[in-house]
């Protein structure tokens, strides 16, 4: 089996699509109904989309260069990075987490470890100056009691 | 003459002097977003809606000030489209093929002048069809009932993917996609939570900007690092940028060609402004000839996509405001702006808020002489933008981003949602699935259903009510040939690819 990455990603839509029509199926019915009703929409779009996985699987284009081993690797640390970021803007405040965040992901694109550092904490401490001064954006600078 | 004591109240509304000094700054942010590797029209609008909202700005204001970025953004994405051989988006891809020849050939600074006087016919000559246009096919958007509507979407969504995509099933499924997603959240018609899995911070559904983020802005970073940032090497030098007036005139039929023909594209619902930069390039290539040396640094080449590709971002404009379907990705973001002002797009915004419509149409105007100048005389300024690190571009863009949804929302899972939607857009365009169709159906899918719905009411639950009129009929006519066409004329026309070093 040849191309496979359309294959599985046409055998993931479908299955996606069954969940997703399974749970419009379970959509309560309201008093104010009309003929359509709030399922046969979402239905028929999930239907089309099995059909064009099916022709994913049936037809699938060449296989796109995945990146490798290192490369995947850095992309998942920012992933995981973002994930963390987004939970920690609002107890820890805007600069410590986006300049570790920023650098790292400046780490990630090009690994001068000088280089990112600076640019993480020069990012963190000009983008807070910008959208708390000129902006006037509502952002606490740093965790609670700790000025800002 | 209607229109012109129109033209007169918008000119008034542009040419206070906030809204003037909006432009000129969205103008020269537009064009700084455009020339900058990575950053294009869609994506760089995104990320300024939040923030523009944040700061408070009335409706007409932050929609002056958001569609100069869009036109700045147009402008701007041909520098790094010639220089470094990167389109901004989709529609720039033709200008490298030629525009880049040209820069190796040590022509940059031609290339840039001949792009910016052809923007600017392009831009010029749409936003005047723009302002005739608009105002009677408002009056022909009277009669459009929600059958109409719905077989209006329905086109929409069948030519998105068009000639630019190379697979239609991965088009249509991306519509899907974003249909599905748009689903999710309160029922509008019964008020009942749907599809959301028992989550209650679904239950607001899923806000377009927040798709819009991370699907343009952070998929972007994760190319990035795939990259190592290395596709962002200036490898051309230029001197002295002077005017080459012959050239310009040489080109001036194809500049005159290339905007009417884009502007029509443009106003397609769907097809938009890549198809408008793709039939211009194959139809000055094919007037030329063999002898026209397309591909190999044509001037022509340059003029007839840059002309194209911004007659058809204003002549998108058209069936976005008249009817609110946009014709791009772009104009798809500018939709998402108005719908977050409380502007509802359609034939009554025309005569609800002339205000809003034609001052923007005025501010257009303006913004094309704006941009000109800065874009001609002072385009080494943006040049020099070239020159920042992604390593320092992209994280910040990251966080500007982060910060606008959650200064907007004020919610984590939103945040994270950005995260989510980053990675999908990576993997889809992996895929070669396209995105803008995915945003197209976030925004559009519960106008969609409720079209639908209401016409079934209306019916009674006929469903050959949706053939009811010539004008739905021709619609529905029109989406089935648009969806099956491109499979079969895909064997005759091939997209050109990329030039690679």
């Amino acid at each position: 089996m040849t191309r496979l990455t359309d294959r599985i990603f046409g055998l993931v839509t479908i299955l996606v699509a069954f969940m997703y029509i399974m749970n419009a199926t379970q959509i309560q019915a309201s008093f104010l109904s009309d003929p359509v009703g709030s399922k046969t929409f979402p239905i028929i779009v999930a239907l089309v989309a099995v059909i064009c996985g099916g022709v994913m699987i049936l037809r699938p284009d060449e296989e796109p260069d995945w990146p490798e081993g290192m490369t995947l690797l850095s992309i998942g640390i920012s992933v995981a990075l973002l994930i963390a970021y987004s939970y920690a803007l609002k107890p820890m405040g805007f600069m410590i987490p986006t300049a570790i965040v920023a650098g790292a992901i400046s780490y990630q694109i090009s690994p001068r470890p000088r280089f990112a550092a600076i640019a993480g904490i020069g990012l963190s401490v000009g983008l807070f100056i910008l959208f708390k001064f000129i902006l006037g954006l509502g952002l606490t600078g740093l965790p609670k009691g700790m000025g800002f | 003459m209607d229109i012109l004591s129109n033209l007169a109240l918008g000119v008034e509304i542009a040419l206070s002097p906030w809204t003037l000094f909006l432009a000129v700054i969205g103008c020269f942010l537009g064009t700084i977003i455009g020339a900058l590797p990575g950053l294009g029209p869609s994506n760089g609008v995104a990320i300024m809606i939040p923030l523009t909202f944040t700061m408070g700005l009335d409706a007409t204001a932050a929609l002056v000030l958001l569609t100069s970025i869009y036109y700045g953004a147009m402008y701007g994405g041909r520098i790094s489209s010639i220089l470094l051989n990167i389109p901004g988006d989709e529609p720039a891809l033709m200008t490298t093929l030629d525009g880049y020849p040209m820069a190796k050939q040590g022509r940059a600074g031609d290339a840039l002048v001949i792009s910016g006087v052809s923007s600017f016919v392009g831009a010029l000559l749409a936003t005047i069809g723009l302002a005739f246009l608009a105002p009677m096919l408002s009056r022909i958007a009277y009669q459009f009932g929600p059958a109409e509507y719905f077989a209006l979407y329905l086109l929409a969504f069948s030519t998105l993917g068009g000639i630019s995509s190379n697979n239609q099933a991965k088009a249509a499924l991306a519509s899907c996609f974003g249909l599905m997603i748009a689903m999710i959240g309160l029922d509008p018609n019964s008020g009942m939570p749907r599809l959301t899995g028992g989550n209650l911070h679904l239950m607001d559904g899923v806000d377009f900007l927040v798709a819009i983020v991370g699907l343009f802005a952070v998929s972007e970073v994760f190319f990035f690092i795939e990259s190592h940032g290395k596709s962002g090497a200036l490898g051309i030098k230029l001197d002295k940028v002077t005017v080459p007036w012959r050239d310009i005139w040489n080109t001036r039929w194809t500049m005159l060609r290339s905007s009417i023909l884009g502007f029509v594209a443009g106003v397609l619902p769907g097809a938009g402004a890549s198809l408008g930069s793709f039939m211009t390039y194959m139809m000055e290539k094919s007037i030329a000839g063999e002898k026209g040396g397309f591909g190999t640094g044509a001037v022509k080449g340059v003029a007839a996509p840059e002309a194209g590709n911004n007659a058809a971002a204003g002549g998108a404009l058209v069936p976005m405001l008249t009817l609110g379907v946009p014709g791009s990705g772009t104009t798809a973001v500018l939709l998402a702006v108005l719908m977050t002002l409380n502007i509802t797009p359609g034939p009554t915004l025309f005569t609800d808020r002339p205000d809003v419509v034609w001052g923007l149409i005025a501010s257009l105007l303006i913004a094309n002489f704006v941009l000109l100048a800065m874009n001609v005389p002072m385009v080494k300024v943006f040049v020099k933008v070239l020159q920042v690190p992604p390593a320092v571009l992209m994280p910040g863009v990251t966080m500007i981003s982060f910060v606008g949804i959650y200064s907007l929302t004020g919610s984590y899972f939103d945040l994270l949602l950005v995260v989510a939607f980053g990675v999908m857009g990576y993997v889809l365009r992996k895929l070669d699935i396209p995105t803008v169709p995915v945003i197209m159906g976030i925004l559009l899918g519960n106008a969609m259903e409720k079209s639908l719905r209401d016409a079934m009411v209306l019916s009674d639950g006929e469903w050959t009510y949706l053939f009811g009129s010539a004008i739905s009929t021709g619609l529905i006519i029109a989406a089935v040939l648009g969806f099956i066409a491109p499979i079969f004329l895909r064997r005759y026309l091939t997209k050109p690819q990329r030039v690679s070093d």
